[in-house]
């Protein structure tokens, strides 16, 4: 590298350094020596793994954490099962004009906040609300129905709110699938399932997989959706973070909490990467 | 299942009707939203009361408008500040980064790179809780050690930027990214050629030439900040951005107001939309 391009090089990497080192590095390894600590007496700390078995000691913690991965993973399935038809539909069916529409209507919902969604949701499904009027409208039900704040009204917002981010990873890579490609599969005696299966399942998986993480990881660190529609037996995660660190303002066990949804969301992504054999690369940064 | 392969009728029409489907289940929630701002009635719920403009402009009580509520227009106002800091800074780093990955090879590139993308895998709420646990670690170290009180660390919207920014960062440099990857590098040789040195080359050819990229990324990045939540409600401090206060009030119970706020942030965020792809197209 010649002189000037030296200086360009670190006048360049800097922002970067800085960047990641003050924002991401070092707070996180922080929060991580803060969830190592405890509280022996006024003022006085100790080095210890006080709040780790606190949070593997309270039935309560294990089980809001175990509900809240296997309930992301549910709604990561569901919004894949409800996303993939729809992409397939967006990438291959549509064509010219209708195509590029459908996907800008997919993409609306999400330029307005996720506040904004969940209110819709809660007009939509509260006792009060429009589902409930309906139906004693039509005599289905002779008294309001209450359909908010249970684990059914959870699950549709969440899956409402991370949509965009199957759809759109699943249409770009459905849409580099040459037809001819499928043709040929059916030419060869293949039928529409096989078809899905060996062709346009494998060619998409990319997609899949990078939809699934990003929906995954949303669903993981939600905490307006699960506060605003659950109910009471639908506690999240995030809130368990939340209410140590803002109103019971105990930080070393919020910490430790927070480091815990951290390894989680990290294992279970790298777990995926490699059931699959994608690289966080390939997946994210295209 | 594509045009040329022949489908039954049935099969065809089961489609399209679920994808029918798909789209009002998509529109729905955003719709009664929309609609409700108009009902003149403390509720936005059934029954329909009449239409009124008073969730927009009205000044007295029961109903007071948008346009005429303190709280929720200061509000507006700070989330448009921290949208336009995180934007441009967003911006700023992601567009040095762009160059860096593209214009350099060196040791620990892979590396940074995939640090580089962490933050999109880091929920939100923990990067909240760590940028707030290392500020006020700084904050506090600084009190013991100097006597220094550093009140831009403890919570507030210094927090609530750089938060933000630490996620946003990462998509304004992957948009920026795509763009100079495509960019013909011989045109810049040409300018070096015909005389300019570097920074005029950058100047003049390469940063026109991702301006679409650039104002793509700002506007993205700027959506990002204001639609924000999860980060934001670990690191804010008495000043509340629009998210945060919505949701307070959505708390205590909602009136058609909130609706009203609703329904100009659709109208507000479509407008920015629009105006980033007729970037794109040009």
């Amino acid at each position: 590298m010649a002189q000037g391009t030296k200086l360009g090089f670190y006048l360049l990497l800097t922002p970067l350094v800085l960047w990641l080192g003050l924002l991401i590095i070092i707070p996180h390894i922080d929060m991580a020596l803060l969830s190592l600590r405890e509280r022996v007496g006024v003022g006085e700390y100790a080095t210890s793994l006080a709040n780790y078995r606190g949070f593997f000691g309270e039935p309560i913690y294990m089980w809001t954490f175990l509900r809240t991965a296997m309930m992301s993973m549910l709604a990561t399935v569901v919004t894949l099962i409800i996303a993939f038809p729809v992409s397939y539909y967006i990438a291959k069916i549509a064509k010219g004009r209708v195509q590029s529409v459908l996907f800008l209507l997919c993409l609306v919902p999400f330029w307005v906040s996720e506040l904004v969604r969940t209110f819709g949701w809660m007009i939509l499904l509260r006792e009060t609300g429009l589902f409930s009027s309906l139906l004693q409208w039509t005599g289905l039900a002779d008294g309001p129905v209450e359909m908010l704040y249970n684990d059914v009204a959870m699950m549709v917002g969440l899956v409402y709110t991370s949509m965009l981010f199957m759809v759109v990873p699943l249409v770009t890579m459905l849409e580099s699938l040459d037809d001819a490609v499928i043709e040929a599969g059916y030419d060869l005696g293949g039928s529409g399932a096989s078809v899905l299966r060996e062709i346009v399942i494998p060619h998409a998986m990319p997609g899949i997989v990078s939809g699934s993480i990003v929906v995954f990881m949303l669903s993981l660190g939600n905490y307006l959706t699960p506060t605003m529609l659950g109910g009471k037996d639908s506690l999240w995660f995030t809130e368990l973070i939340y209410s140590q660190f803002i109103v019971r303002f105990n930080w070393e066990l919020g910490a430790a909490f927070g480091f815990m949804l951290l390894i989680l969301s990290s294992l279970i992504v790298w777990v995926t990467l490699r059931l699959t054999g994608q690289t966080l690369e390939k997946t994210m940064g295209s | 299942m594509i045009p040329s392969i022949p489908r039954p009728r049935a099969v065809r029409l089961i489609y399209n009707a679920y994808v029918a489907l798909f789209f009002f289940y998509l529109a729905l929630p955003l719709a009664v939203v929309a609609v409700f701002a108009f009902n003149d009635s403390q509720f936005p719920s059934l029954p329909w009361e009449g239409f009124t403009w008073n969730w927009f402009f009205g000044d007295e009580r029961p109903m007071i408008g948008v346009f005429h509520d303190r709280s929720i227009l200061r509000s507006i106002g700070t989330s448009a500040l921290v949208g336009v800091c995180v934007a441009g800074l967003s911006v700023a780093v992601g567009t040095a980064n762009a160059f860096l990955f593209n214009r350099y090879q060196f040791r620990g590139r892979s590396v940074l790179y995939v640090l580089m993308l962490l933050p999109l895998v880091i929920p939100g709420i923990v990067l909240g809780i760590s940028i707030l646990v290392f500020s006020s670690t700084v904050a506090n170290g600084l009190w013991d050690r100097v006597g220094y009180d550093a009140e831009i660390l403890r919570p507030g919207l210094v927090l609530v930027v750089l938060g933000q920014f630490s996620f946003v960062t990462t998509i304004t440099t992957l948009v920026i990214s795509a763009r100079l990857q495509k960019f013909d590098r011989t045109l810049e040789e040409a300018a070096l050629n015909l005389g300019a040195d570097r920074l005029t080359a950058i100047r003049t050819i390469t940063l026109p030439y991702l301006a679409p990229a650039l104002i793509g990324a700002g506007v993205v990045a700027f959506l990002m900040s204001f639609e924000n939540f999860n980060t934001t409600l670990m690191l804010v401090g008495s000043d509340a951005p629009l998210t945060i206060t919505m949701f307070d009030r959505l708390k205590e119970g909602s009136t058609p107001l909130l609706n009203a706020v609703s329904l100009l942030l659709m109208v507000g965020s479509s407008l920015l939309a629009l105006v980033m792809i007729a970037f794109q197209r040009r």
